[in-house]
């Protein structure tokens, strides 16, 4: 299609929504599905055809972002917006539309939790089908990419993404704008771009949801990826764990393909691009970009030393762009809006927006888009909403596996690569996990230890052999049963394997322990030295048992 | 040495090894459509079968030993079969700190299987997950396919025994 | 262009040296005499980069890197021997002693054997990290070889001279991190393999006692592996 019937489909599309004067946007994302929304979405639907209702569509939707009070539904006009609904509530939401809001179900959409986010990724999620075109077109989708390919140069839209400042979103932060530069630069006779969508950081969502509520715009990205670095095939590379997420993507491709959005002569230039799915299996190590890489090719996902980059000698030895979801999801939005749009977002060398994951010991959980430089204590107190149950806070983590634990006196800090960096910690994929007094600081190294050690790879020594050390001796400290000198040992192995392993995976895997050795080192000594768990999480056998 | 055979021929006239042919075609007998087709006779068979990795080496073009090596590197597969229901716990760190490890401890506690086994009747096996991504939910289980979340190690063990009782 | 070789200059361990380029740093460390301890490197096999051990520092560049696969560059400065390097070299062959059973004493390469020579080179006088002592077997199926993952370090030598001199790809590694294992084929007894051809490649090229030949006595098994430079050497003269 070109783009002017595009447009057509799209206006079309938009006159379809207004017939209606009522919709009720059921939340079917992972979260909500898990409290049987999908039965809240039949009752509804049951319950408009059995009255025989005219003008009003309940729609399946994408994540409507606060997780903890699912399942959640929508109406519209209004923009009310309820909570924790069940099949049962159906009958009294529908006669509410047409009466006064139900207020026992009211969720204040007035509240931090909504108020202080700001929504560029999320813009459409909770807001489209997911599993619409049509709805994607309507909201602007696919401009981005008409733009790219009939305004503008492959160079003129690098230029754009540098100017827009947008960073990786994976976790390294690396800018976006000059890794697409240097793919273009370098010469292959073929290039891939690669989105990686294998979510690792156990204790994140922040991809699934992109990939289950807006799936087009990952899509969007790619395409106007392989148009400025100069590719003809993509690989989105999705987490198997994903199954949702990855029916919605597959659907989608189908769609872009119908409408030749994806193909030969994509919107009627010379410009061809095609996406394969791929299944990730299990195996955190391959969010590395060239372990990645040799999974797609069919193997272990064991990394490989760098350089060659990827950019230069990548997927099959060709120069290959690997970037992820959240990072191809901004991409639409900058070649709709311009690249100074974006980087008036955020601080000085973040910009933009950054989705989180928020979970753990804090009231609202759900997923939240904040603007860069917003500090930790707005989102854990305000969008957050505190810490539930009267209980105190103790640390918040970020960054995953390869992140650290931020204490109280660094809550005021704002949130860009630079800061988390300069505490211990990364900005990572997104993944946020507040945790309070009744979590133990050596239990949750000694629970990051366990996942790196049975997700290294093997291939290198001090990773393989390594992380099973730090376990062992974190084991022991937890089990009241260590000496100073295993401390000592477990920061000279911290340090050695932090320096020595061959890949990100294992130079990051001492994180956890070095930040809670930094800011929570008396729980370590009150485990070795007083044999007791100040959280009373450890099972520490008393003296007596221990000399008997 | 073993013969290089002309055709391959699946280890047995069961339809579902069409399936996997399938994705194995789709790739055009590509050494890369490896993991593609163990997801598919996962997906088909439950587990990874030895004649079945066989079959798909051959079928690739693939030594033995690297096939082996791909499908016991990545934890998403399994070369044992599954029990008739599965109990999946999240172990992503949201999870575990609102005691994920606890749950754990009880469904080991009534039905003496550790993560990874299956009881002696079939009837269940225990998994766990790295991240389900329903961390908003935290703790979450899959049992027989279907999340529950902000589950207690109690409401567990109550799902698991409808499920085995169904 | 003309299509004489490059020649670059750089610096190993304050001495000039010079280089074409692409050239490993290792290469050019060993072409100047100058030691650089490897492990899973072996001339004639591709470069993996796994054991870390010779990881040397680069003026310029914060991360340590391997100079198995880096390439020599112009006016590079490289530092192969610091305090450092040392502690990080002997806590590597530490935790490699403490990985499986290491019992030099009753070994059939006790003397022979790389990973001993190298703790020897670095003073390593004792093992400061946890033995785990894993419960390991011993495959003894084949007719003339046998292979006792006790005394493995996964160096993947094995593996990459049956797949990329002898081609058949009999060796690979299961598993992941520590669990890894090499196998033979489906991970069955090497005996009964059937895409062994019995070169014998791998048992030379193993650095330790767990590739051996059956019938020696502990302190007896001597590896050769001129056949590896020969056969490298052969191939590229026919191309």
């Amino acid at each position: 299609m070109t783009p002017e019937e595009l447009r057509e489909l799209a206006a079309r599309r938009r006159e379809e929504l207004q017939e209606f004067k009522y919709r009720l946007n059921v939340c079917l994302a992972a979260g909500c599905q898990s409290c049987h929304g999908d039965s809240v979405y039949k009752a509804l639907k049951a319950e408009v055809e059995s009255r025989k209702l005219e003008g009003v569509q309940v729609r399946g939707v994408g994540c409507l972002s606060l997780c903890a009070e699912g399942p959640l539904v929508q109406v519209e006009p209004d923009n009310l917006l309820y909570q924790r609904v069940r099949a049962e509530d159906a009958p009294e939401l529908i006669e509410s539309m047409y009466g006064k809001p139900l207020k026992r179900l009211a969720c204040p959409t007035d509240a931090p939790f909504f108020a202080a986010q700001k929504q560029i990724v999320l813009e459409n999620s909770g807001r489209i089908d997911p599993e619409s075109l049509e709805d994607y077109l309507a909201a602007d989708g696919y401009e981005g990419l008409m733009r790219a390919l009939t305004e503008m140069t492959p160079a003129e839209v690098i230029a754009e993404m540098t100017t827009s400042g947008l960073r990786g979103r994976g976790g390294g932060g690396f800018p976006t704008g000059l890794k697409w530069s240097t793919v273009a630069k370098s010469k292959g006779a073929k290039k891939f771009v690669i989105c990686n969508g294998d979510e690792g950081d156990p204790g994140a969502f922040m991809d699934r949801s992109v990939l289950e509520s807006d799936p087009h715009r990952v899509i969007e990205g790619m395409i106007i990826a392989g148009y400025a670095v100069g590719a003809s095939h993509g690989y989105a590379y999705i987490r198997a764990e994903y199954p949702l997420a990855v029916k919605r993507i597959q659907n989608a491709i189908k769609q872009a393909t119908k409408v030749g959005l994806l193909g030969e002569g994509i919107c009627g230039t010379g410009f061809g691009f095609t996406i394969e799915v791929r299944l990730g299996a299990g195996a955190f190590v391959c969010g590395e970009e060239t372990a990645l890489i040799a999974s797609i090719e069919g193997k272990r996902g064991q990394p490989r030393p760098r350089p060659p980059f990827p950019a230069e000698s990548g997927l099959w030895g060709y120069p290959t762009l690997i970037n992820n979801v959240e990072t191809f999801a901004n991409v639409p939005p900058i070649l709709r809006n311009g690249g100074a749009w974006f980087a008036g977002m955020g601080t000085e060398k973040s910009k933009g927006t950054k989705v989180f994951a928020l979970a753990g010991r804090v009231k609202n959980t759900g997923l939240i888009e904040v603007p860069m430089g917003i500090t930790l204590r707005k989102i854990i107190f305000d969008i957050g909403g505190g810490i539930p149950d009267g209980k105190k806070f103790k640390a918040v983590q970020t960054g995953g596996p390869s992140g650290g634990c931020i204490p109280e006196e660094h809550l005021d800090m704002p949130v860009d690569y630079d800061s988390l960096a300069k505490v211990g910690s990364i900005m990572g994929s997104g993944g946020m996990i507040v945790m309070d007094e009744t979590s133990c600081m050596v239990d949750v190294a000694k629970y990051f230890m366990e996942f790196c050690k049975s997700e290294s790879c093997g291939k290198c020594v001090p990773c393989r052999a390594g992380t099973d050390q730090m376990h062992g001796l974190l084991s022991k400290i937890c089990a009241g049963e260590a000496t100073m000198d295993d401390l000592a040992l477990l920061e000279h192995l911290c340090e050695v394997v932090k320096n020595t392993s061959l890949c990100g995976l294992g130079q990051t895997a001492p994180n956890p322990v070095l930040s809670t050795l930094r800011y929570f080192r008396h729980e370590y000594l009150a485990h070795i030295q007083e044999k007791r768990c100040p959280a009373g999480v450890c099972k520490i056998k008393a003296a007596a048992e221990v000399h008997a | 040495m073993p013969p290089i055979p002309k055709k391959v021929d699946p280890p047995s006239a069961d339809k579902r090894w069409r399936m996997v042919d399938n994705t194995m075609r789709k790739h055009g007998y590509r050494p890369d459509a490896l993991i593609e087709s163990l997801h598919t006779m996962q997906e088909c068979f439950g587990y990874l079968e030895e004649p079945g990795l066989r079959y798909v080496a051959q079928a690739l073009r693939l030594p033995l030993s690297k096939v082996y090596g791909v499908a016991t590197f990545y934890h998403f597969f399994t070369l044992k079969p599954k029990g008739r229901h599965t109990c999946v716990v999240c172990m992503g760190t949201a999870c575990y700190i609102k005691g994920a490890q606890n749950i754990l401890d009880e469904i080991e506690h009534k039905y003496g299987v550790k993560p990874g086994e299956t009881t002696k009747d079939d009837a269940l096996s225990v998994l766990t997950a790295r991240c389900i991504g329903s961390c908003g939910l935290a703790a979450a289980v899959v049992v027989d396919g279907a999340i529950a979340g902000k589950v207690s190690a109690k409401q567990t063990l109550d799902l698991i025994e409808k499920a085995v009782a169904s | 262009m003309s299509d004489a070789p490059h020649i670059l200059t750089l610096k190993i361990d304050d001495q000039d040296v010079s280089a074409v380029e692409g050239q490993t740093i290792l290469a050019v460390a060993r072409e100047n005499g100058i030691a650089v301890p490897t492990l899973c490197f072996l001339k004639g096999l591709s470069p993996v980069g796994a054991c870390r051990l010779c990881l040397v520092e680069i003026k310029g560049v914060p991360k340590l890197l391997p100079a198995c696969v880096t390439r020599a560059a112009e006016g590079m400065e490289v530092t192969t021997d610091s305090p450092r390097l040392r502690e990080y070299r002997r806590t590597i062959l530490e935790l490699l002693f403490a990985e499986r059973n290491h019992v030099c004493s009753i070994c059939v390469s006790n003397n022979n054997c790389e990973l001993q020579s190298l703790a020897r080179a670095q003073g390593l006088t004792h093992v400061r990290v946890p033995y785990r002592h894993p419960r390991l077997g011993v495959d003894a199926t084949h007719s003339r070889f046998s292979a006792d993952h006790n005394r493995c370090i996964l160096c993947a030598r094995c593996v990459r001279v049956c797949d990329e001199i002898e081609g058949a790809h009999t060796w690979d590694i299961m598993g992941r991190g520590i669990d890894c294992r090499v196998i033979t084929d489906m991970n069955q007894p090497w005996g009964q393999s059937d895409t062994c051809t019995s070169c014998g490649k791998c048992v030379h090229v193993c650095p330790t006692g767990t590739l051996t030949e059956k019938g020696v006595a502990a302190a007896e098994m001597k590896k050769r592996q001129q056949f590896l430079p020969y056969l490298t050497a052969m191939r590229e003269e026919r191309e």
